[in-house]
Order: C-alpha cells, then structure tokens, then sequence
C-alpha cells in the first residue's frame, strides 16, 4: 500500500496539511526513565514520530583492542523497526542506518565528559517505532535525556530540530511528506548554552540567504525543545515531591 | 570503526600555533586547495572514468552503466547508485571488509551533491517506462588517503561522470537493442564540494592528513552551478558556533566556483 | 553578593546555569570560564564559595577506602573478578586473603570464594590507569552467608545513612535488622527474621524514592511503625 503524496503543502492560508504554521513545532510528548534494564531510557513522541532511546554504560569494552587509554567510546546504534515506515522495512541495517547512527553519534558525543571514563564505553540505543520525519532529530533529542537519566555527566543537553523548505516556504519541523515532497530538509542539532552546533546536513537545494533562515528558525525551534527536555528530567521527582511534602 | 591515528603533541601545538598566524605546516594559506591534478578516461573498460589527486590524497572513480528495472516510486527515471571503498591499500588504518560507517558517509554526501543539484537528468535514461532503465553506477575508489576524500571524490565523480558515454541502443519488440556507438551523458549541474576543518576554534579548507587527525569537527558544503546550497554534512566529535557555519557558507560559495573551473576544463 | 540561579535544594538538570563568579566547581558540576553548570540531575546546593550537586542518578566509581558489596564473577589463576557495581570490575588478589602466601598448584581458589558468592570489601587502590583493586582483610569484610541484598542508586547511599546516622539507626531500631552499606549502591540487611528484613528492605526502597524531599526520616518512622502495628493485628488475627 503506498499513499498517494497530496498536491499543495502549504495552503492559501500559509498552513500547512498538518494546520501548522510555517515556524511552528508539532505537538510534542518526552517522558524519561521507561525501561527498568537500561541504565538510562527516554522516549519521544513529535507528531506521529515515536522514538524509544536506550543508554547502557560506562562499562568495560570488549573486545579490548577497541578500548582508549584516556576517554571512554561512544557507540550508537539508529534502527527502525520494519513496522516503522508505510512500506515494511527490513531489519537489517541499511546504509541510511549507518549513517545516522554515525552523526546520531557526533551530534551527542561533544556533550558528554567521555575523559572521566577511561577504557569503558558508552552505548547509546535508538529504536524508532513509528516515522513520519524529523527521526534522526527526534533520536538525539531523546538520547540525550536518556543519557542524563542515566547519571552520565553532560555538559548541555543536546536539542535537535530540522527546518526545510516547502512549497517555495521555510518551515520547521518536516513531517514525511513535506520531507519527501519538499525542495530542502536541514537536520540540525546544538548545545544551546553555547550555541555549538552539534549536528548539521541538508539536501535539497537553497539559496545561501534560505538557508540562512532555515538555520536561524532550526535553532528557535531548539531552544523549545531545550525547555521541554529540562521540564521532562525534572518530571518524575517534581511530582514525587509534590506529593510527599504538602 | 575509525581508528584515530595519535598525534604528538608536539605537533599539535605546532599546528596550533601557525594557525594563529594564519598559516598551515605546508605554507598554505587557510582558505587554499593543495594543488589539484584531474585526469579522465583511464578506464577503457568503464563507461566512464576520473582520476583526481587532491596533494597526495587519490581518488579513482569509474562509472558503469546497466540496463535494469526502475524503483516503483518513480518508474520513468534512471537509477544512480554512488558507492565508495576505502581501500586497505589506501591507509594503515583501513581494514578489509564490507564498507564501514566512513565509506558510507563518502558515499552518501557525493551522492547528495549529484542528485540534489540534477546534475544526470534522470529522465532522459528511461528507455521502457516502468519497465527498463539504465543505471548509472559510481564506484569511487579511493587509493591514497592524505586527507579530505570527500572532496576529492566528489571531484572525481562529477568528472567521471562528465568523461561518460552511454551505448546508443533501439527498442525492438519491447526489448532492449544495443546498437553501435556511444553518445554523452548528458550532465545538466556541476555540484563542487568544500570541506573545512575546525582546528583550535579557526576553519581550514581541505585538510589533509595530519589536520584532519587533529581537528575538532569537519564541515562539508556543496554548491551546484547556479550557486546554490545541495549538501552539507558536518562529521567528526566536535562542533561549530553558528557564525562559523554561516562563515564556511561564504567561503565555499567561492571555493567551488574555483574547484569547478578545474573540472569543466579537464 | 555574587550571583546564584537556583533555590537550595532545587531540582537542576545537566546545562544548568548554577553560579556565575568567583565560585568553586564542587561535585557533578564543572566551571567553564567564570560560569558554573550541572552535569548531572540533582539538587544543587551552595556551601559558602563552593556550588555542588547532589546527584539524583548516578553509577559508582570506586573511591579508595570505600567500603562496597560485589559478586564474584569469575575466578582466575591468582585471584577473582568482581563485580561492584561499576563501570569498572574489581580484582581481589588470592595473596589478599591467604596470609600464608599463595600456592597456584595447591591452593583452590573457587573453595574460598566461587563465582556467584557475595562478598563485602573495601576499595583498596583505584587510579585512572587501572581496575580497582579490593581488600578483604579486615573485621567484618568477607562472604556474606546470609541475609537480603537491596541495589539502590549509589547516590543515595548517604541518605540511607542520614544526619548523623539518623536515618539508618532508625530503621535499624524499628526492624531490628543489621544493615551493611555498600556505597556502591548495594545494602546487606540481615534480620531475625524475613519479616524483619522485608521491613528493613521496604523503608529503603521508600527513601530511594523520596530521596530528594524533606521530612523523610519522620515519614519513614511512621511507616514502620505502621508496618510493625499490622503485622502484630494479623498474628492476632491469626491466634485469635
């Protein structure tokens, strides 16, 4: 079964198929701490993107030629499961896996103290359940609070968002469709305490002036995204004190 | 896996102290190329073929094309299928083997810049709609690695791609005919990659070797012909304040107007 | 007066801005510049010049002098593997418990300790270069033979323990269980009898829980107290 891709994206009114406008995020959902194995887990729903990401360590490596001296390894694995996407995916690993589980990887790795864990590694976990765009995204945003609740020390969570442009328009936050039918999609990702941008890719095609305004309205939409990662970490003991201290 | 190749520290704090002043061990400026030879058609067996060498990095690109069925999604389009191996002649630390997350990456970032900026018009390959194609395959090989391979594969493919000659052929009974005599690939965008390195908070473009073993994070801009943006990719452990991107973004406007010249004269 | 960003005791996330001038960077937190942030989620508390966090979440990483908990996992040719919790497994060396120097041909190192056995130990030698290294030779280090094991969060191990020893003599008092801390998380509670440790067990979990709020120690007393007055009605129940 394969969808038919609509005509317009945007309509008369500048909204898009979604009702949103051009620089709005869709709605979105972070909960921390829902696998009891992992050492840290997060999940994350944008829109009907749902991402569960998983953290396992620091522990030792092995084999352990693949060990450093000094700091600790970071690993990252970006699956989709084969019910993710429209058409059934297969399980294993494609090239697009690959590639995302390495910028997935880069765009968390300048965040974490790996120096204060020699000759272990860090394995960090992203299965998403459901695509419907923005996963690469998505998957940082929720790994990163996965490592926090974890305990793994951090020195800024890492936010990510993608901006694109649409219909001749820059939006924020490419659903599937607007990525597929779309003229431009730039992932991006960055430490907002010190702006440092963590993550950044495009294809597509734009004039130097829109992608400026793509990633100027990419880093806006972090910044909410920021907030609401911090409002999700504090979640759980927020509601315990709450309740125990009237 | 990358296995990082340490650098003494002796030398970093060399590097570093020459970027200060704005210059690099090999006495180039921060914005220069290394110099840059690109031959064409060494492969008689390839459909079509490039050689690039970037300083001492080389790169090998051979283009082959096969009939075949189109994807479902877009049954009256050609198929491009870029591929890259990092060859373990090519490196110490390249091992044998399927490709790894690097290769993949190269692969992945040429491929953008050929198919965002339309450089083979696609449609023009169809030979049966919905039913036979021809697919352009290219496969970069790279034989010497001394720094930035994505640049000079990029280079490489565009002028293979350039240096291609499909067979002419005639459609007989609903089969495909391959007749004598060969005619261009019809190129319609020339897509140029720039790559800088962060070093010590400074950028430098195309790094080699040991800059790349000591730089923070890696930053690849693609432009087509009419100057627009195709591909960026940002790789490596580290990161860019947001001013350096938009900086980078200048720069490589510029350098792949250079970079092009060399091409589309080869 | 310098400028601080948070109330004590507040909930602080990795990122957090928590002082900016002339202060220390104490635990879980780092200074970059003149700006100090959290690097994990705690609460943050400020002590005259030096700003730290309280960890809410966090592994074990060895301290030399700590006293820990760990299951051996394997055994080699001159000592055993253990598991402590850590990012890090630790080595206890056969010569550490056979005073009498040891023998690889005569002596049978799975009948002193075999994979599987649970052991309390100190943390003897730990630096960057190398596994921890443990010690049994002390009073009251060695196999545990009976009792509970409880795993906690590492972090929290000092509110177990309270102010002043406040918390634990309490539960201590109520269960009449003897309580061993691991500050690697992991706590032996050894009772008269399993109601007794499952008491024990019970309040611990609750602190692990509420750890990061106040009035703790009397609300665990209450429900101890409250426990034990159940478990006396349904004896009575029982008999009756």
């Amino acid at each position: 079964m394969s969808q038919k891709l609509p005509e317009k994206l945007i309509n008369e009114k500048g909204l898009r198929l979604d009702g949103r406008k051009p620089d709005e995020l869709r709605p979105l959902k972070l909960e921390v701490g829902v696998l009891s194995n992992a050492d840290g887990s997060a999940y994350i729903e944008q829109g009907k993107t749902k991402i569960l990401a998983a953290v396992y360590g620091p522990k030792e490596v092995h084999p352990r030629h693949l060990a450093l001296p000094d700091r600790a390894i970071l690993r990252c694995r970006y699956h989709m499961a084969p019910f993710s996407v429209e058409e059934r995916k297969s399980p294993a690993p494609s090239r697009r896996e690959m590639e995302l589980s390495k910028v997935i990887r880069e765009a968390l790795e300048p965040s974490i103290f790996l120096e204060y864990y020699p000759r272990t590694a860090i394995d960090i976990f992203v299965e998403v359940l459901q695509a419907d765009g923005g996963t690469r995204c998505a998957g940082i945003t929720v790994a990163s609070l996965a490592l926090a609740d974890a305990g793994i020390p951090m020195r800024d969570l890492v936010c990510a968002c993608a901006a694109g442009k649409v219909d001749g328009t820059i939006v924020l936050d490419l659903t599937d469709v607007e990525d597929k039918k779309g003229e431009a999609d730039v992932p991006f990702a960055m430490m907002p305490n010190t702006e440092s941008v963590t993550l950044l890719q495009m294809d597509g095609m734009l004039t130097p002036e829109e992608f400026e305004k793509a990633f100027n309205m990419a880093i806006e939409g972090c910044r909410k995204i920021y907030s609401l990662q911090k409002e999700a970490l504090k979640a759980k003991y927020v509601a315990i004190k709450e309740a125990v201290e009237e | 896996m990358t296995t990082s190749t340490i650098v003494s520290r002796v030398k970093q704090k060399r590097i570093a102290q020459l970027l200060a002043k704005g210059k690099r061990i090999d006495g180039r400026g921060l914005t220069d190329y290394r110099e840059i030879q690109i031959e064409t058609g060494l492969i008689e067996r390839a459909e079509g073929s490039a050689r690039v060498r970037l300083g001492k990095t080389e790169v090998l690109t051979g283009i082959k094309i096969e009939i075949g069925e189109p994807f479902s999604d877009v049954p009256n389009e050609g198929v491009l299928t870029v591929n890259a191996e990092l060859v373990p002649l090519a490196s110490p630390t390249f091992e044998p083997g399927p490709p790894d997350e690097n290769a993949i990456e190269l692969a992945r970032v040429v491929d953008r810049g050929i198919r965002e900026s339309k450089a083979i018009a696609l449609e023009e390959l169809c030979l049966i709609p919905g039913k036979k194609v021809f697919i352009v395959f290219v496969d970069i090989y790279v034989l010497n690695h001394d720094g930035n391979l994505i640049d000079a594969s990029a280079l490489a493919a565009l002028a293979a791609l350039m240096n291609t000659k499909v067979f002419n052929y005639e459609i007989e009974n609903g089969e495909v005919k391959i007749k004598s005599g060969y005619k261009q690939l019809p190129i319609r965008n020339y897509p140029v990659a720039v790559t800088f390195a962060k070093i010590n908070n400074q950028l430098v473009v195309d790094p080699w070797l040991e800059e790349e073993n000591v730089m923070d994070a890696r930053l690849t801009i693609t432009f087509e012909k009419d100057g627009k943006i195709c591909a960026i990719q940002k790789g490596g452990s580290g990161c860019f304040t947001t001013k350096q991107i938009l900086e980078a973004v200048k720069i490589a406007s510029e350098k792949s107007k250079e970079l092009r010249k060399l091409v589309v004269k080869a | 007066m310098l400028p601080t960003f948070f109330e004590k005791r507040e909930i602080v996330v990795p990122g957090d801005l928590l002082a900016e001038g002339d202060y220390i960077a104490g635990e879980n937190t780092f200074k970059e510049g003149k700006r100090i942030y959290a690097s994990r989620v705690g609460l943050v508390d400020y002590v005259n010049k030096k700003v730290q966090v309280v960890a809410l979440r966090a592994f074990y990483v060895p301290r030399v002098g700590d006293t820990v908990i760990g299951k051996i996992i394997e055994v080699g040719v001159s000592g055993w593997i253990v598991d402590i919790n850590s990012p890090y497994t630790a080595l206890l060396r056969a010569s550490d418990v056979l005073e009498r120097g040891f023998n690889p041909r005569k002596d049978d190192l799975t009948a002193i300790y075999d994979v599987g056995d649970m052991i309390i130990a100190k943390i003897a030698a730990y630096d960057r270069t190398q596994n921890p290294l443990l010690t049994v030779n002390e009073r009251g280090l060695g196999k545990i033979t009976r009792g509970q094991i409880v795993q906690i969060t590492p972090t929290k191990i000092p509110r177990v323990i309270g102010r002043k020893g406040s918390m634990i003599s309490v539960i201590k008092k109520e269960t009449g269980c003897n309580i061993v801390l691991g500050q690697n998380g992991l706590i032996l509670v050894s009772g008269r009898s399993i109601e007794n440790e499952r008491l024990a067990v019970m309040a611990i979990r609750k602190i692990e829980d509420e750890a990061h709020t106040s009035g703790l120690t009397d609300r665990i007393t209450e429900m101890l107290r409250k426990e034990k007055e159940k478990g006396v009605r349904k004896d009575e129940s029982k008999t009756a």
